[in-house]
């Protein structure tokens, strides 16, 4: 189309307006996204793809004569692949590609503005969902990251080779300070590495947040000096403002924790900030995923977790809460490794079983420790280790606070089991199939481990997952 | 008390066959194998005495073995623990840590109190190991 009649007052489909080039080849420095779409009934997949680059970047609903001002050929995104999802009848995947020159270096917040900003509600769209994202090294390189990283977080804890082991205080709301540091004091003696506050632990009328973090403190310390090990409770500094949350995060540092943590319903800038903070207090900062579920559960609609956990990298956390696939709480078992590769590989390759569709060179970011936590316990350890790995963070709050011969032993039986599984997996046992048998071999030298798996042995949660791969092995002629 | 520093230590000490399984298994992996030791296992205390160098050119776990029986014979009292170093860019460093000697007595860590402003605790952790001289704190 020629300029004149390209930039003629009027409305122009996006595809015409330039958002669509099926000739386009994406630069090594583009941004690229993967949008799974389903247009409305008798909307071509085309236009609406080219509505999504379009509406995430220079266009609006018509045409304006001032993108004559602008290099606008180039400012414009554009949707240049379309795929039909696999197994479904309305879905396509749309993969767009964004010039670097069009977002402010290493803010999240601008990145998401333009990529989430307005096309989520546009109604040409029944539904709308982010699925992947490939960031240019020279884009990467914008960002601090994680402010320690798994390699040094285990240098400053001296522990290696074994998952890390957490749990969160329970009940959750309404314990004192007092109480709860007991609860704490108990779980690290017993043998944990970390406790956790949970997400909605903030500066309530029962516990206000200096009261916690002396408590909980005292019980760090106690602990410490009873096993010489380093040991750290995850103190959420989470608030309503930044101020509140510096004060906080100071406090902490005064006190000598090695960890604070925030929930992410904090935004992204709060996050930036806040990791900037722990970079500049060798801070371990931990990062609850509170909310997430909202917006990442619903197959069709809103933003994969594997791009919470690329934006969570690039922004910098040091631990995330990325599912358990065996535990209570949403996660295919595929999905969930997908999330951990992201979080934790130097460089990714696609790997569409497991929902990754872009390369991704992380230019030497550091790595986020993932954490599992949610409905896991000793008796599931086999399965943990072998679909997790090593790097991760396992957390079993009901799995130690309810264990029936108390909560040291609850804690003991966890780092019994883990230790057995780990050490089994290294001789070269098939852990997958004799896990079961190695931890029962364990709990004759450990009861709090036999009863752990007298309690909670037989438990499991087999609900289907709503979020599940499009891509599924098919078995090659040998 | 008992030391629960390292990755095994919540087990039963291990045996001379479970530690050389521990010792191929990391030689399989690529990591280099060292031996360090101390008499002040405080739990900030980073820089244990090295038993030689990090063993980059052994690939048999016998003679890694070896060299354990030998740090054993020559610190017999105190703690020494086997190391597994990765040097895969991106790593480099520690991928396995496990204890192999203890001393027989293990007199745990004092926790003093400073108390601050604010009701704000400073806390030190010291081993009562090192009260005495070195060398001399686990007969």
């Amino acid at each position: 189309m020629d300029a004149k009649r390209r930039y003629t007052a009027g409305v122009l489909k996006y595809a015409e307006m330039g958002y669509w080039d099926a000739e386009y080849e994406p630069a090594d420095t583009d941004i690229l996204a993967l949008f799974r779409i389903t247009p409305q009934e008798g909307v071509d997949p085309e236009e609406a793809a080219a509505a999504v680059a379009g509406e995430s970047s220079t266009a609006t609903w018509t045409v304006v004569w001032t993108d004559r001002l602008t290099a606008a050929d180039t400012y414009r995104a554009k949707a240049y692949r379309l795929e039909p999802v696999p197994g479904s009848e309305d879905q396509y995947f749309a993969y767009i590609a964004y010039d670097l020159a069009l977002f402010e270096p290493g803010s999240i917040a601008n990145l998401t503005a333009s990529i989430i900003g307005n096309v989520f509600g546009f109604k040409p769209l029944k539904a709308l969902r982010l699925e992947d994202m490939r960031f240019p090294a020279a884009y990467v390189k914008t960002f601090d990251g994680p402010p320690t990283g798994i390699v040094v977080e285990r240098e400053r804890l001296d522990k290696f080779g074994r998952p890390l082991l957490g749990a969160t205080t329970k009940p959750k709301l309404g314990l004192s300070g007092r109480n709860y540091g007991r609860v704490v004091y108990e779980a690290l003696k017993g043998g944990l590495d970390f406790t956790k506050d949970d997400e909605n632990i903030n500066s309530q009328p029962f516990m206000h947040w200096r009261d916690r973090f002396l408590f909980c403190m005292e019980a760090v310390n106690r602990a410490s000096a009873a096993s010489g090990e380093v040991k750290g409770h995850y103190l959420n500094v989470t608030a309503a403002t930044m101020e509140d949350m510096y004060e906080r995060a100071e406090f902490a540092k005064e006190l000598g924790s090695v960890v604070v943590m925030i929930d992410l319903v904090i935004g992204y800038t709060a996050i930036q900030s806040i990791s900037k903070w722990a970079r500049r207090n060798d801070m371990i900062l931990h990062l609850h995923r509170a909310g997430h579920g909202t917006y990442t559960r619903q197959k069709a609609h809103g933003i994969s977790f594997r791009v919470i956990s690329k934006w969570m990298r690039l922004a910098g956390v040091d631990h995330i809460h990325a599912g358990t696939v065996v535990g209570k709480l949403e996660g295919d078992p595929d999905m969930v490794q997908g999330y951990y590769d992201v979080l934790r590989e130097p460089r990714n390759e696609v790997d569409l079983q497991r929902g990754v569709h872009f390369e991704q060179d992380w230019a030497g970011l550091r790595k986020v420790m993932p954490v599992a936590s949610g409905g896991i316990h000793a008796g599931q350890m086999h399965q943990l280790l072998t679909y997790l790995g090593e790097d991760t963070v396992l957390q079993f709050g009901g799995g130690t606070i309810g264990h029936p011969m108390g909560i040291q032993a609850g804690a003991t039986a966890n780092r019994v089991a883990l230790e057995a599984m780990v050490l089994a997996r290294n001789e070269g046992r098939d852990i997958w199939n004799e896990g079961p048998e190695i931890l029962a071999q364990a709990a004759r030298d450990c009861r709090p481990l036999k009863a752990a798996l007298d309690t909670w042995g037989e438990i499991t949660f087999d609900y289907t997952s709503t979020d599940t791969p499009d891509f599924v092995p098919t078995a090659t002629p040998a | 008390m008992r030391l629960t520093q390292g990755t095994f230590s919540f087990l039963p000490d291990l045996t001379d066959d479970q530690i050389r399984a521990q010792v191929e298994y990391c030689l399989t992996q690529g990591w280099a194998l060292s031996i360090e030791y101390t008499d002040d296992p405080h739990p900030r205390n980073t820089y244990w005495e090295m038993f030689g160098q990090p063993m980059f050119d052994l690939h048999d776990a016998a003679g890694v073995m070896a060299e354990v029986a030998s740090a054993r014979a020559t610190f017999a009292g105190q703690y020494i623990k086997l190391n597994a170093f990765d040097s895969t860019r991106g790593v480099e460093s520690v991928r396995l840590s496990f204890i192999v000697n203890r001393p027989a007595r293990e007199p745990g860590f004092a926790l003093t109190r400073e108390e601050a402003a604010g009701r704000s605790i400073r806390y030190t952790i010291r081993s009562y190991a090192v009260e005495r001289p070195e060398g001399e704190r686990y007969p």
